[in-house]
């Protein structure tokens, strides 16, 4: 049985911090169908169209009849774990500093033979379910968990290399006078976090929702305004070396395409809010975050945007909204870039139209903050890079990989 | 399929001018140094000038960007016949049957068979991580033990299913140190006992330091022309009874427990006429003692499953019974890159040739030699063995 995380004690500031490492992360082309399951949390491998065999390592070509039509597909997961090692000594650095590390070969029962990390409640001959992981280098892996969940399994040492797991760990909420982030709040502070800053701007306003948030466990608000750049890199000064987790919950959401719109004022104001907003606040906290990334069980660990799904592909009923958070969705992938060498995940979630006021003549479904927040800390606990929510984002999702053009016309209205 | 086609002797074809260029731990010079440094003591050792070499066969890890053809540029050689070998420890006994038949059929005269690698500080870590397609893919990344990983997986499941013990894997280290303490430049240079063996420092379960060979750098070589030739030129040869050679067997064991040895161990003997009991000594490949056990009972010495029983019942030393890794093997010599391949080859005929570096194996007329190579994703991919008569 693992033994249960202790919350770390306070760091001593004349430490140094350890320096970030990670596995190696080259992988062969084909071996990024892999990464793109593992992104978003699902377990698949390559299936023979022909034969239907399904194999690994990844292949260019069925090792059975040859055929080159082998695409990754979600397969059972289950197996058997029929030999394990510890490693004791590794010739990579970021092994050799977390030795021993458990390895071992699990015969799926869908056939294949898979070389995995080992959680550590899993044993020779054990059942065992594998799971796809991106490690601390952002590639993946497989690693062995036992058949069902056993007691603080989340806090195993190895598992939680590949999570952004909130327990014990400092998150600041960017913006806690909207629902989302005040939502937000409260499913970090009950998913563990040791501190959840929450920025609100302009604090002596009053707004909805602020009693209660106030009294949330563990909530500490701090002025932040992601307009202004002063503030931001305030606040990064005082709290930057213990941010471990950021949720980006500034939001500007206004109807209409681009020519309702009259001028630039708003387009100029939300590309403020979102576009601007985003890298002033990776600009002040991202270097020290990524120079964090080993810094033990409360290391720097996920940047979270929260995106509309209409990044993906424009809905022009909210057009200049849309354009914006698309142009949040290239930052963010430029962000996941230059925060990996460090071991910090850029978690992007995909939201469809929320149960908001800006939202309001939208129909349903619609996504509530609560769900929102909730696909958050779950997707986080995972160790995700992508999560869609709600049925919305689900469908625009879907649809994206089937036929873009219908989406786009079809959007059009 | 298999044996289906009429395998021809490898008649009039000798193997000669075994070379070992001394191995050292690390070195600051290339592989093409070492490939020169085997070339020169080779030539030397045979009598001929370097453009008499008009085949060439290379194996090498440490050599990129460059390859065989490369090499031919680099050391002036012009040959007719060329083959790059990149088969790790089944490079000796691969690149001595393609050179057998090369001569054998006149693609070539004198064909010299080389491995070299050199190791400088970080290149073993560097080779680990390149070193395939599938190990980059899923291997490396996990946890980055590199064979040691993949041979602890081997091994333990070796041990739960035929019921070794590490006592057993000791027993064939121990006698291999044995054998090398007559070989001055061998990395190990002091008697190993049991307690040493047992008590080392754990590498990867249940792999201990002394199941692991130690990386170095270092070449072998090999002639192999025409009975004729070398008799022209005084050189004492081996003949050549029988070879196989077999890549990625038995794909449907979950774990491996064998080497593809067994699928083509009864044509070897068919085909050497000769009886395992007849072998004077056994030149296996060494990286783990795991191996060294699979090839005991995948060749024929034993049944699958006796393989502990066997190292019970011998000695493996010079002087003793089974004589086995007679210059210590790569276990006790250090493991030169794809050189490794070929030291059981070099040592064969150095010891049915009489001019043995270790001690010799009274009375040696015939040898064994196996090979065994490229661990690229979950097991070894590349199997061989050659039977070698002292030439009358």
């Amino acid at each position: 049985m693992i033994e249960p995380l202790v919350r770390p004690k306070r760091k001593n500031p004349l430490k140094r911090t350890r320096q970030p490492l990670h596995p190696q992360s080259v992988r062969s082309r084909t071996a990024h169908g892999l990464t793109a399951a593992a992104a978003q949390g699902r377990f698949e491998l390559q299936k023979c169209l022909e034969c239907a065999m399904i194999f690994y390592p990844p292949r260019d070509a069925c090792p059975r009849c040859l055929s080159a039509r082998v695409p990754f597909v979600p397969v059972d997961n289950r197996g058997t774990l029929a030999v394990e090692t510890t490693i004791r000594t590794s010739t990579d650095p970021y092994f050799r500093e977390r030795a021993p590390w458990r390895v071992g070969l699990t015969r799926l029962d869908c056939g294949p033979v898979v070389l995995a990390h080992l959680h550590g409640d899993v044993r020779e001959g054990d059942r065992v379910r594998l799971d796809l992981k991106l490690d601390k280098g952002g590639a993946p892996v497989i690693i062995a968990l036992p058949e069902k969940d056993t007691p603080h399994m989340t806090d195993d040492r190895q598992l939680r290399e590949m999570t952004c797991d909130p327990k014990f760990r400092r998150v600041l909420i960017t913006d806690g006078r909207n629902a989302v982030g005040q939502a937000m709040a409260r499913s970090f502070s009950e998913a563990g976090a040791s501190i959840v800053f929450v920025g609100v701007a302009d604090a002596w306003k009053p707004f909805p929702g602020q009693e209660a948030l106030r009294k949330i466990a563990r909530v500490e608000i701090v002025p932040l305004d992601l307009t202004d750049t002063e503030s931001v890199a305030e606040l990064a000064e005082q709290n930057g070396a213990r941010t471990d987790i950021i949720v980006n919950t500034a939001e500007h959401v206004r109807p209409g395409g681009i020519l309702q719109r009259h001028g630039l004022t708003v387009a100029r104001e939300e590309m403020d809010i979102r576009y601007f907003g985003l890298m002033r606040l990776a600009q002040a906290f991202g270097p020290v975050m990524r120079s964090r990334g080993a810094d033990g069980v409360n290391s720097a660990t996920a940047f979270v945007n929260l995106l509309s799904v209409y990044a993906l592909t424009n809905w022009p009923a909210y057009g200049a909204y849309s354009a914006a958070e698309a142009a949040c969705l290239s930052a963010a992938q430029c962000l996941r870039a230059e925060l990996r060498p460090g071991g910090v995940k850029v978690l992007n979630v995909f939201f469809g139209p929320l149960d908001t006021e800006w939202f309001q003549t939208v129909p349903p479904p619609k996504v509530t903050p609560e769900a929102l927040a909730r696909a958050v800390v779950q997707a986080l606990q995972r160790g995700l890079e992508e999560v869609f929510v709600g049925d919305v984002a689900e469908e625009v999702r879907a649809r994206l990989s089937v036929n873009p053009k219908a989406l786009e016309r079809e959007l059009a209205g | 399929m298999t044996g289906a086609a009429i395998r021809m002797a490898y008649d009039g074809v000798v193997a000669c001018a075994p070379v070992t260029v001394p191995y050292r731990r690390f070195s600051i010079n290339t592989a093409h140094w070492w490939i020169g440094r085997a070339l020169r003591d080779l030539t030397r050792a045979a009598g001929l000038e370097p453009p008499q070499i008009d085949g060439l066969v290379l194996s090498s890890f440490t050599l990129g960007p460059d390859t065989a053809v490369g090499v031919t540029q680099h050391l002036g050689l012009s040959p007719r016949w060329l083959d790059h070998v990149p088969l790790g420890g089944a490079s000796g006994v691969v690149g001595l049957r393609r050179a057998a038949r090369a001569v054998q059929c006149g693609d070539a005269r004198f064909v010299a068979c080389v491995a070299a690698d050199t190791n400088h500080v970080d290149s073993f870590r560097k080779t680990l991580s390149t070193f395939s397609r599938f190990a980059q893919d899923a291997v490396y990344p996990y946890g980055a033990g590199g064979a040691n990983a993949s041979f602890a997986l081997i091994t333990k499941n070796y041990m739960n299913k035929y019921g070794a013990r590490r006592e057993d894997f000791g027993k064939i280290c121990i006698a291999q140190r044995q054998n090398a303490l007559a070989v001055p430049f061998a990395m190990m240079k002091k008697p190993l006992t049991l307690e040493e063996y047992m008590t080392a420092r754990a590498i990867c379960d249940p792999l201990h330091l002394f199941d692991c060979v130690m990386p170095c750098a270092g070449a072998e070589a090999f002639l192999v022309c025409r009975d004729s030739d070398a008799k022209a030129l005084g050189l004492a040869s081996v003949r050549l009874l029988a070879t196989i050679e077999r890549h990625n067997a038995f794909t449907d064991d979950p774990v491996q427990e064998r080497g593809g040895w067994a699928m083509d161990a009864g044509e070897l003997w068919q085909m050497a006429g000769v009886p395992p009991e007849r072998i004077d000594l056994v030149e296996t490949y060494d990286d783990y003692p795991v191996v060294v056990m699979m090839q005991f009972e995948d060749l024929g010495f034993c049944k699958k499953g006796e393989g502990p029983d066997f190292v019970r019942s011998h000695t493996f030393t010079t002087d003793g019974s089974f004589p086995h890794n007679t210059c210590g093997g790569q276990l006790s010599m250090g493991q030169a890159g794809a050189a490794g391949g070929y030291l059981g080859l070099t040592e064969a005929m150095r010891q049915l040739t009489g001019r043995p570096i270790g001690r010799p194996v009274a009375k040696a007329e015939l040898a064994l030699v196996s090979g065994f190579g490229m661990i690229n994703y979950d097991r070894g991919l590349s199997s061989g063995a050659a039977i070698l008569a002292r030439a009358s």
